[in-house]
């Protein structure tokens, strides 16, 4: 680092700023002073540029589809790789700018104000917002959203791996229940160009919002694929899934959170099915709306999902019970995942709180006996 | 004997620099600085002063709430200087040794418990023991649970128990039987060892990777530590030292000490006292000590002496490694970092489990809050512990939930692997240690 930003230097109160870019652009060469004298090479950036990486595939694809929705809106049905990528490129692009601008903005404040290294948390959940909200929210809400969430989810608590709740849902939690009108209906998901107007025939509702989706001709194969309606990054059940891969293989994302999630929405909506609540199968259920996003991406954020493996499978089997519960039951809101994740990560201390609890009165009675 | 204990969890660090089996330089040091701080607990007063004539054994340090448990003098000559710290703080006792050594007689009694306490302490090697909770100087008016030794080391290049100790099981059956007096000897062999021999109240047999061979592991696994109980620990050369005691009535703390590390020039054993300066070892590390970093122990929970301080009273292994103040340009996005280890599957080096890694001390990365969760330091720690509840609990200062979360069993170096893996480059035994330190005040 240049002297100028040591302590005591002219720009030393950018010292935070100045180290942010440094370590980014190097592993500096500070060395262990305590402790273990020799450290594993991995450290967060590492752990959170995997994560990142493993959303790019479903970034992409959503980017595609937004273009690929605009030409069905606008009667040009034709699957325009490149055309229909530039075209959805161009309209994420000034979410993703806002996001960044505004969350790291304040990121690099507050670690300017308490004098700590900028933490990397916000690389992933501004690279995430974009990608859970309808493409046509206004820039001034996603600035809004993004302030909100990381001061009041994330920098009060302490910052980056302080937080109870999932920041990037607080920020759509935030939008949905302030400004539900820009967040939900059939209009949102569809970006059009000034003067365009959608046809009358198109609907540009997604098919959880229509439910009963076979009658509007959406086939399970156009779900798993993504060219449907939706939030940007959630229609593509496949690219989601290349990321979950990478996730479980890399074991930054944990597979019991997504198994747990994925047997807990299996098994509601089994019931469901079979009680005659609805007519789509169980396994339909995994791929409509945000739920293989949720689960793959949200749920495992490690900082506020359980810490105890036993806590884990019993936060996924919440996260999909509750979430299929709300599309079962609740007409008005179909979409149950946002608020799913947020109450299992309320509820995650407590579960962890239970399983230590039973376990450590086991071991407490194993040592009474022996 | 019990059958064998087989730990999954845990890691055997893959680094360069293991000691070849030969003892390439038998050292008999100028100088020997006894050092209280090792001694966890201990508030020493000083029974010599500068110029006084010692002998091997004769009394150097007392404590103060315990004047009986006295620091003894691991050779003879005379004291050469009392080196004191910031607040007059004794840092250490270095006494020059003479040409000729002379020991001091003691005529050790193996009747009885009382007889056997009283001969430790004369001998001062009653501070061979440690005593669990905490890690503290063992209380001499206490009875502990049991009396507990693990024979061999799994830390990362430890020191071949068999190669050190082989050929004083003689020594070691006797102090066994010496300190069956005082409570209940178990002890912990690895899987084949020679030690399995020995006849003690337990035997039993651990494998797996480190932390295998820490006593706070094993402990946990055969006898573990309620709230209220003690356990005695000490090592297999404290044992072998005990033994010779009881055995000729001389003071004799001589001892293969393994030179180690990815720094050390050809890394083997030497026979040494502790206490011995690091400068007997320059061999090891050539010319100039600049950008080595010297250890007494190994690369998880030894200490930084420095090419002028000294072989740590109860280590057996000294590590050398380099200093790593080079940056490493866009070192965290590369796929592929070849010469880092990483236990975690965002690199590849678990792909390749044979390969061993020339180490240095970076940090690879900044200090952040704990991101990831229990589980990812739990592989680490075969030991019936949540850790980061643990460390969380001493990081809040709450006693109740680090007595519930299991204060009692872990010592610092338990937790030293996850701190290795920590991605978040916490100093997990530093925390552990302090929340140790808040247990003695308030529950004293």
């Amino acid at each position: 680092m240049h002297p100028i930003f040591e302590k005591g230097g002219k720009l030393g109160w950018l010292h935070s700023t100045a180290d942010a870019f440094d370590t980014f652009l190097a592993v500096p060469g500070n060395v262990t002073r305590k402790g273990a004298h020799v450290r594993d090479a991995v450290d967060l950036k590492r752990i959170i540029i995997l994560a990142l990486i493993a959303v790019i595939p479903a970034a992409l694809f959503g980017m595609w589809n937004v273009g690929y929705q605009h030409g069905l809106a606008v009667g040009d049905p034709r699957i325009n790789l490149l055309g229909n990528w530039w075209f959805g490129f161009l309209h994420v692009l000034p979410i993703y700018v806002v996001a960044y601008a505004v969350g790291l903005l304040i990121e690099f404040g507050t670690a300017q104000i308490r004098n700590e290294e900028v933490n990397e948390g916000f690389l992933m959940t501004g690279f995430l917002i974009p990608l859970i909200l309808p493409v046509t929210t206004p820039l001034w809400m996603v600035g809004l959203a993004t302030a909100f969430s990381v001061i009041f989810c994330k920098e009060i608590f302490g910052g980056t791996g302080m937080n109870i709740w999932n920041p990037a849902l607080v920020a759509r939690a935030f939008l949905f229940f302030s400004y539900p009108n820009q967040m939900s209906g059939s209009q949102c998901w569809i970006a059009l160009r000034k003067g365009e107007t959608m046809l009358d025939a198109s609907t540009g509702a997604t098919p959880l919002a229509l439910d009963g989706a076979a009658q509007y001709g959406t086939s399970w194969w156009d779900l798993f694929l993504g060219t449907v309606p939706g939030s940007v990054g959630e229609t593509s059940v496949l690219c989601i899934l290349l990321g979950a891969f990478l996730l479980v293989w890399t074991g930054v994302g944990s597979w019991k959170i997504m198994a747990g999630s994925v047997a807990g929405a299996l098994l509601v909506g089994w019931l469901g099915h079979i009680g005659g609540v609805t007519d789509i199968p169980a396994w339909m259920q995994l791929l409509y709306g945000g739920f293989a996003f949720g689960t793959v991406f949200m749920a495992t954020d490690p900082v506020t999902s359980c810490q105890t493996e036993c806590g884990k499978w019993l936060y996924g089997l919440l996260i999909g019970m509750l979430c299929i519960t709300v599309r079962l039951f609740n007409p008005g809101y179909a979409e149950g995942m946002m608020l799913a994740i947020l109450f299992a990560n309320t509820m995650a201390p407590l579960m962890d709180h239970c399983v230590v609890s039973v376990h450590l009165s086991r071991k407490n009675k194993k040592l009474k006996t022996a | 004997m019990s059958g064998t204990i087989v730990l999954k969890k845990g890691l055997d660090l893959p680094v360069t620099g293991t000691a070849e089996r030969v003892v390439c330089k038998s050292i008999v040091p100028r100088t020997v600085a006894i050092e209280p701080s090792v001694f966890k607990g201990l508030s020493p007063r000083l029974l010599v002063k500068e110029g006084d004539a010692v002998l091997c054994g004769s009394p150097v340090l007392a404590d103060k709430t315990h004047p009986e448990i006295l620091v003894t003098s691991p050779v003879s000559g005379t004291v050469k200087a009392v080196v004191r710290g910031e607040k007059r703080k004794l840092l250490a006792v270095v006494v020059e040794t003479a040409l000729r050594q002379e020991a001091a007689a003691f005529s050790p009694d193996a009747a009885d418990a009382a007889s056997v306490r009283k001969s430790l302490l004369e001998s001062g090697l009653w501070l061979q023991f440690v005593q669990r909770p905490y890690g503290v100087v063992a209380d001499p008016d206490a009875t502990p649970k049991c009396i507990y030794i693990s024979t061999f080391g799994t830390g990362p290049l430890a020191a071949d128990s068999v190669f050190c100790l082989g050929n004083e099981l003689g020594a070691m059956q006797a102090g066994i039987d010496a300190l069956s007096k005082i409570a209940p000897v178990h002890i912990g062999v690895q899987e084949g060892a020679v030690f399995a021999g020995l006849a003690a109240a337990g035997v039993h047999c651990f494998k797996g990777p480190h932390p295998a061979g820490n006593a706070g592991v094993q402990i946990s696994h055969v006898c573990p530590i309620a709230k209220g109980e003690t356990v005695w620990t000490l090592s297999p050369e404290g044992l072998a030292a005990i033994g010779k005691f009881f055995q000729k009535g001389k003071l004799d703390l001589r001892r293969r000490i393994a030179v180690t590390g990815p720094a050390a020039i050809e890394p083997a054993y030497v026979e040494a006292l502790p206490g011995t300066p690091m400068t007997e070892l320059q061999g090891f590390w050539g010319a100039s000590a600049e950008g080595v970093r010297i250890i007494s122990g190994d690369l998880l929970s030894g200490q930084t002496v420095g090419a002028e301080g000294y072989i740590g009273f109860r280590d057996n292994q000294v590590t050398l490694v380099r200093e790593g103040t080079e940056k490493e340009y866009f070192g965290w996005i590369r796929p592929i970092r070849w010469k880092q280890f990483s236990t975690d599957r965002s690199y590849f080096s678990w792909l390749m489990p044979w390969r061993r890694y020339e180490m240095d001390t970076n940090l690879h990365g900044g200090k952040r809050a704990f991101l990831m969760n229990d589980a990812y330091y739990a592989k680490f720690l075969p030991m019936d512990i949540y850790p980061i509840f643990l460390v969380k609990a001493c990081l809040a200062g709450d006693i109740e939930k680090m007595e519930k979360f299991g204060i009692y069993e872990v010592l610092p170096e338990d937790l030293a692997l996850c701190e290795f893996a920590d991605p978040s480059k916490n100093d997990l035994q530093e925390i552990i240690a302090g929340g140790i330190d808040l247990m003695r005040k308030e529950m004293a």
